[in-house]
């Protein structure tokens, strides 16, 4: 069996505690939180730190809550606790989507928000998903607190800015109200990384036209948002033709590689198809979200 | 006899309709499975035992130019660091593959495929061992591989095999069955010849557990002990003795627990050599167990055939004749396990299930720099191949008349009077009624019912398929006047004492590997003398314990394990009469026999039970002449024929237009294994092999790219279907008994892998028959649907 | 370094290299052989073991991690003589064949009958579907499941068992 390389290992109590062992053990020091990206890679002998901290005692960061405007989860929150969450199913059926494809249930009772997130992994499911809910990442070192958007977070592959004496210990995401979202991957078999992915959120104002609009999409060489839809999506009711459009759109951002998974005109392909389809599953959900409003 | 499954309602242990013998019962081996207490290599722990590690070659093709291990010796817990050179000193370099060619044990002069063997570290424990791998530098040579099979033979191409005398080319073999001129004859004068390329891609066995072994030399009486991952304890006994050198009866192979094989561990591994190596050089027991990347990039692999097909038909549907060409990838050496005098195991039944005036194969085999092996993961000596490839030919064909597949098989089927059945290639078929499984699996399916919903679906712009596949098996090698490996006949012996008191002991050639030998051998035992199976110990998987035999691999168990431990059983029984004659004073011939006990003929309360007689024989009664103190018999059995179990598979899936994705909706499954012993294993073999079917089908492959790395070597790219991908397995059966074999079974293990993957692969051409595809190859994964839509079928290699 | 944990209701304290397994901790070091491994990649799930009443693929986590948390392994679904109904249900519907993936199978069967006990087919089949079983084709460990559902019997001890080690 692979086995990784010797190191020492220390576990934070408190995420001040985290901050300080960084700090103290600094450029050859990494964060464990779920382990499930970084022990393979470790076992590989890719990836050989020589510390390592864990952060599974940092309960401080495992938490879900609805503030005002905002939903807060904390970065150790586990993807299996979002996935069980009501308020998450209500405000987000995007995350909801994406939780049940990511890895398997198992690999999800480990794995956690923060950990995904900054793995960066350019098939990783949830970074799509934040850019798309325009949420906020909270970053702390040791001069403080950092807010980034997305944008700013997510570097590209593999690469935020995080600083290595800096932890994500809060993710932000906005609640609108009339908001409807989705997401849907193909993947080759459950608990494959995505071919390809697309997500979607979507609010809609009173007269039922969509005031606003993310389109993001998974393993198809974009780090960020589908920005190109928006011009042609706020402002009309949603509709068949203009989701065709989105969807042409899409597959002409994206940048995708030829591998395994699949040639690049198929993955440019379910850009196209996969973007049509969460943006209907996200205006009738937001319709929905609409109605129960009213009623 | 047709019937459908049925599933007892109460099936618990306890259960009194039971039947003594035959039946379903629970099975000996779950108690200690359930409990965690298996006991897999890797369990093994010997006193002082070390730990093994492989260093493997980065690269598929290079010279070897330098190994310096010193860095690595120096590590406070390594013990040894073994290289090529080393073996090249003792004379074990090479060792000699199951189909007469060598392979490298470690390397010596040239790496030839990507993860072969470079050197062995023995440290005191596993993680050190691993280490210890970083510590050693090795300088390559990289050479131009040769990874693509079709240009093996090309003028130029390098000589992979030039470790061989006089070597000028990559050719390993060509080999033929069936008369030539009169199937072209057949084939010029047939109203339809329809042609299509049909590639069966590289996949792997992959079972749970990956291969290993505990090597344990004695240095002072020099006896080994070798606990080893095989199917085959006996052949490998015995082709240890000969690679090196230690006498047969000082050596001991031992199977444990093994968390399935599926051919993967049929091969004697450079690792088992490189563990006895180590024990020998350390004098400690050393343990060797592979990682993943191991077992999928350097232990047998599967198929890997490229086939030109060709059928033959009149215009109404009358299949007339069948040829193919088909050149065979077998890696860097030719490691296949297979009876010596068939090279392409037994392709040569891709005649199938239909009754034809002619047909013709030729396979070309070549070397590859790739891992060496091709008759693996459960497919019957390349019986997958060649069910895949007729039943693939005749969907084209169907397509090709415009008749219902269902219908032109039915139509072209041996009729049951035909049996026993000569083919055109050399086989004679046992026993088969080929038409009432057909009807059944349709049937079951609702097929006429699933034709019309499909034909509404497609009006809708969906995509449905309905894909069948009939196969004809051929199992149980073999017969020794034609089949051997390595020149052992591929026989089986049994072993059945009867104790004092009535309970018995069966010892069998061969292993299990989650067959479920314990229970079904105890239950052939208790259906020939009486005693219930629970008072029956099956004994297997060591070699000081058990008679020879060749081993648990193509379906062979039952039809010639199970046919010796149903003659030993009828022998102790034969020789049971003649002790209760003489216990109750009589003639042997006065006496009849109900199951458990021999009575006085019109008299039966005069009699003795087998415990009673068992008694009798070890006791003080006087024995007749000639009949020995004891209830036991031993048998090896040399089966007069293979055995052909058969049946009928019905796919339905559903392809998503959008993204090519596809969904096994359902799987129906009619098999014919002639007499079953204990039905719920039966299904349990039968589930098992539908999933490697839809496995293969769907996602399963071994790629390489252009400079030979392997891109199948870890379970995140080699995929292996989920309980999400497969549905629930309807099935059903038919019973043809085997007229050869004693209780008339024929073996079911590979069954289902056999032939399930047409049926998934017929089902989704038949979805996508809306785009014109006529043909897709193997694995169906939503990129390769999609491409197929548009228009773009490629082969996978 | 010395980790301790309780595994099966026994307290255990070793002293450990910091980048052992815990599939290698219960498996070496314990000698508790029930818990296979079949991968290096997470993907198999032979390695499963409940964490805390949890199931982890034991080979992504660090024996350092589980320090001063709870493992339940195979060895400890049983109580004493007294199988537990998944255990049981493996046995009666030919949920294992060759026996490797089986006790990861049956310890997420039990942490998903606790969490919800009358799962449908498909519940179960999304539960184990970070597993992988080469032999059976997963209908029969559904059904296996099922059975442990409808057959709860025995699960008042068991509780009280649980009780008792917590």
């Amino acid at each position: 069996m692979q086995i990784p390389a010797p190191f020492d290992y220390v576990r934070a109590s408190s995420v001040d505690n985290a901050l300080a062992l960084l700090d103290r053990h600094g450029a050859e020091s990494r964060v464990v939180a779920g382990g499930h990206s970084l022990l393979p890679m470790m076992k590989l002998r890719l990836a050989r730190p020589d510390w390592l901290i864990d952060i599974n005692d940092l309960f401080e960061l495992d938490y879900l809550l609805v503030d005002g405007p905002v939903m807060r989860i904390g970065a150790m929150t586990r993807h299996t606790t979002l996935l069980e969450s009501d308020d998450v199913r209500r405000l987000f059926p995007i995350i909801c989507d994406a939780e049940r494809v990511i890895a398997d249930p198992i690999v999800r009772n480990r794995g956690t928000i923060g950990g995904s997130l900054c793995q960066a992994d350019p098939a990783e499911d949830l970074s799509t998903v934040c850019h798309v809910l325009e949420a906020v990442a909270v970053v702390r070192g040791p001069a403080g607190e950092r807010m980034l958007s997305m944008a700013e977070f997510h570097r590209g592959p593999y690469e935020t800015a995080v600083a290595q004496n800096e932890l994500l210990i809060e993710v932000r995401v906005p609640i609108r109200a009339g908001s409807g979202s989705a997401y849907e991957k193909v993947e080759r078999r459950v608990g494959d990384w995505a071919v390809a992915a697309a997500g979607a959120s979507v609010t809609l104002a009173g007269d039922g036209t969509i005031s606003q609009v993310a389109v993001g999409l998974t393993a198809v060489g974009l780090d960020h948002n589908v920005t190109e839809v928006e011009a042609i999506l706020v402002g009309q009711a949603p509709a068949e033709t203009l989701f065709i459009e989105a969807g042409r759109l899409a597959s002409l951002a994206c940048d995708p590689l030829a591998d395994q998974r699949g040639p690049i005109d198929y993955k440019r392909h379910l850009a196209d198809e996969l973007t049509r389809r969460v943006l209907r599953v996200s205006c009738s959900r937001a319709a929905a979200s609409v109605s129960d409003i009213t009623i | 006899m047709t019937i459908l499954e049925d599933r007892p309602s109460n099936p618990a242990a306890g259960d009194h309709d039971r039947p003594i013998g035959h039946g379903r019962m629970q099975r000996k081996e779950d108690p200690r499975f359930v409990r965690g207490k298996g006991h897999y290599i890797d369990d093994i722990v010997l006193p002082g035992m070390l730990h093994g590690a492989i260093l493997r070659a980065p690269v598929a093709h290079a010279r070897l130019v330098s190994i310096d291990t010193t860095e690595a010796l120096a590590h406070p817990k390594v013990l040894a660091v073994i290289t090529g050179s080393d073996l090249q000193a003792l004379g074990l370099a090479w060792a000699p593959t199951l189909s007469m060619d060598v392979q490298a044990v470690l390397v010596t002069d040239k790496v030839r495929f990507q993860g072969q063997e470079v050197a062995f570290v023995v440290a005191e424990d596993r993680y050190a061992a691993r280490d210890a791998l970083e510590l050693i530098e090795v300088e390559y040579d990289v050479l131009p591989p040769v990874v693509d099979a079709r240009k093996a033979m090309d003028p130029g191409a390098p000589v992979i095999r030039d470790d061989l005398e006089g070597r000028t080319d990559n050719h390993i073999f060509d080999w033929e069955a069936g008369n030539k001129a009169e199937t072209d004859a057949v084939f010029a004068s047939a109203d339809v010849v329809v042609k299509q390329e049909i590639v069966y891609p590289r996949v792997h066995p992959a079972p749970m557990e990956t291969c290993g072994a505990v090597a344990d030399f004695d240095p002072i009486d020099g006896r080994l002990t070798l606990y080893e991952t095989t199917q085959a304890p006996h052949a490998h006994r015995t082709l240890f003795a000969m690679v090196s050198g230690i006498p047969e009866h000082k050596i001991r192979v031992v199977s444990p627990d093994i968390g399935g094989g599926f051919g993967n561990k049929v091969g004697i591994y450079p690792g088992y050599i490189l563990a006895v190596v180590g024990s020998i050089v350390t004098g400690k027991p050393v343990k060797w167990v592979e990682d993943r990347s191991e077992n999928l990039m350097s232990t047998s692999f599967a198929r890997d055939y490229i086939m030109q097909g060709e059928i033959a038909a009149t215009k109404d549907g009358k299949i007339l004749a069948l040829r193919t060409n088909v050149l065979a990838d077998h890696g860097a050496f030719n490691a296949t396990a297979q009876p010596t005098k068939y090279p392409a195991g037994f392709f040569h039944i891709f005649t199938g299930s239909y009754d034809l005036a002619a047909a013709h194969c030729t396979v070309t085999g070549v070397y590859t720099n790739k891992a060496p092996g091709g008759v693996a993961y459960a497919c019957s000596f390349r019986v997958t191949e060649a069910v895949y490839l007729v039943e693939r030919m005749v969907d084209i064909l169907a397509r090709k008349l415009d008749m219902d597949p269902a219908e032109l098989r039915l139509r072209n089927f041996i009729k049951k009077e035909q049996f026993p059945y000569a083919n055109k290639t050399g086989w004679e078929y046992d026993s088969g009624d080929y038409e009432p499984t057909m009807r059944l699996s349709m049937k079951m399916a609702g097929y006429d019912e699933l034709r019309r919903e499909q034909k509404e679906k497609r009006e809708r712009g969906e995509l449905m398929g309905i894909g069948i596949s009939f196969f004809t098996e051929t199992v149980g090698a073999g017969p020794r006047k034609d089949m051997d490996i390595l020149g052992l006949g591929m026989a089986d012996g049994a072993e059945l004492r009867i104790h004092p008191t009535g309970k018995a002991v069966v010892r069998i050639s061969v292993q299990s590997q989650g067959q479920g030998h314990e229970t079904t051998f105890a239950q052939i035992v208790a259906e020939e003398i009486g005693i219930p199976p629970e008072d029956i110990d099956v004994v297997h998987g060591d070699t000081d314990q058990t008679p020879f035999g060749l081993g648990t691999y193509g379906s062979r168990s039952t039809p010639v394990s199970g046919a010796a431990v149903a003659l030993v059983a009828r022998k102790v029984r034969e020789k049971a009469r003649f002790i209760a004659a003489a216990m109750l004073e009589t003639r042997p011939e006065d006496l009849e026999w109900e199951k458990g006990r021999w009575f006085v003929k019109g008299d039966p309360s005069v009699g003795k039970t087998m415990a009673e007689i068992a008694m009798g024989a070890h006791g003080t009664v006087a024995l007749p002449e000639g009949i020995d103190g004891n209830l036991d018999a031993e048998v090896t059995y040399d089966p007069p024929n293979l055995t052909f179990p058969f049946g009928a598979y019905i796919c339905v899936v559903d392809v998503d237009p959008g993204t090519g994705h596809v969904k096994v909706r359902r799987f129906i499954a009619v098999d014919d294994c002639g007499t079953r012993i204990n039905p719920m294993i039966i299904e349990g073999q039968i589930h098992g092999g539908l999933t490697d079917g839809v496995g293969m089908a769907l996602m399963e492959i071994i790629e390489f790219d252009a400079e030979g790395n392997c891109l199948g070597g870890s379970f995140m790219d080699y995929l292996i279907p989920t309980a999400m991908e497969v549905p629930d397995w309807e099935t059903g059966f038919t019973v043809t008994p085997s007229p050869h074999h004693p209780i008339g079974a024929k073996g079911v293990g590979e069954s289902a892998t056999v032939g399930s993957p047409p049926a998934v692969v017929n089902a989704v051409v038949d979805a996508l028959a809306p785009f014109g595809v006529v043909h897709m190859d193997m694995p169906c994964t939503p990129a390769r649907v999609w491409e197929a839509m548009q228009g773009r079928t490629r082969p996978p290699v | 370094m010395q980790i301790s944990m309780t595994i099966n209701g026994t307290d255990v304290t070793r002293e450990i290299e910091p980048r052992v397994l815990l599939v290698h901790f219960i498996r070496d070091d314990l000698r508790l052989t029930g818990t296979h491994w079949g991968c290096d990649t997470t993907n198999c799930g032979t390695c499963v073991v409940l964490m805390d009443g949890q199931p982890v693929k034991s080979c992504t986590v660090l024996a350092a991690m589980a320090d001063g948390h709870t493992i339940t392994t195979v060895e400890g679904l049983a109580n004493g003589a007294t199988l537990d109904p998944v255990q049981q249900g493996f046995m009666e519907e030919h949920g294992l064949q060759c026996g490797f993936c089986t006790p990861g199978m049956m310890l997420t069967a039990r942490a998903l009958l606790d969490h919800n006990p009358h799962p449908e087919p498909l519940e179960i089949r999304e539960a184990i579907s970070g597993q992988i079983c080469r032999c059976t084709g997963y209908a029969t460990i559904v059904r296996s499941i099922q059975w442990a559902a409808e057959h709860p019997a025995g699960a008042a001890a068991q509780t009280t068992e649980k009780e008792v080690h917590a």
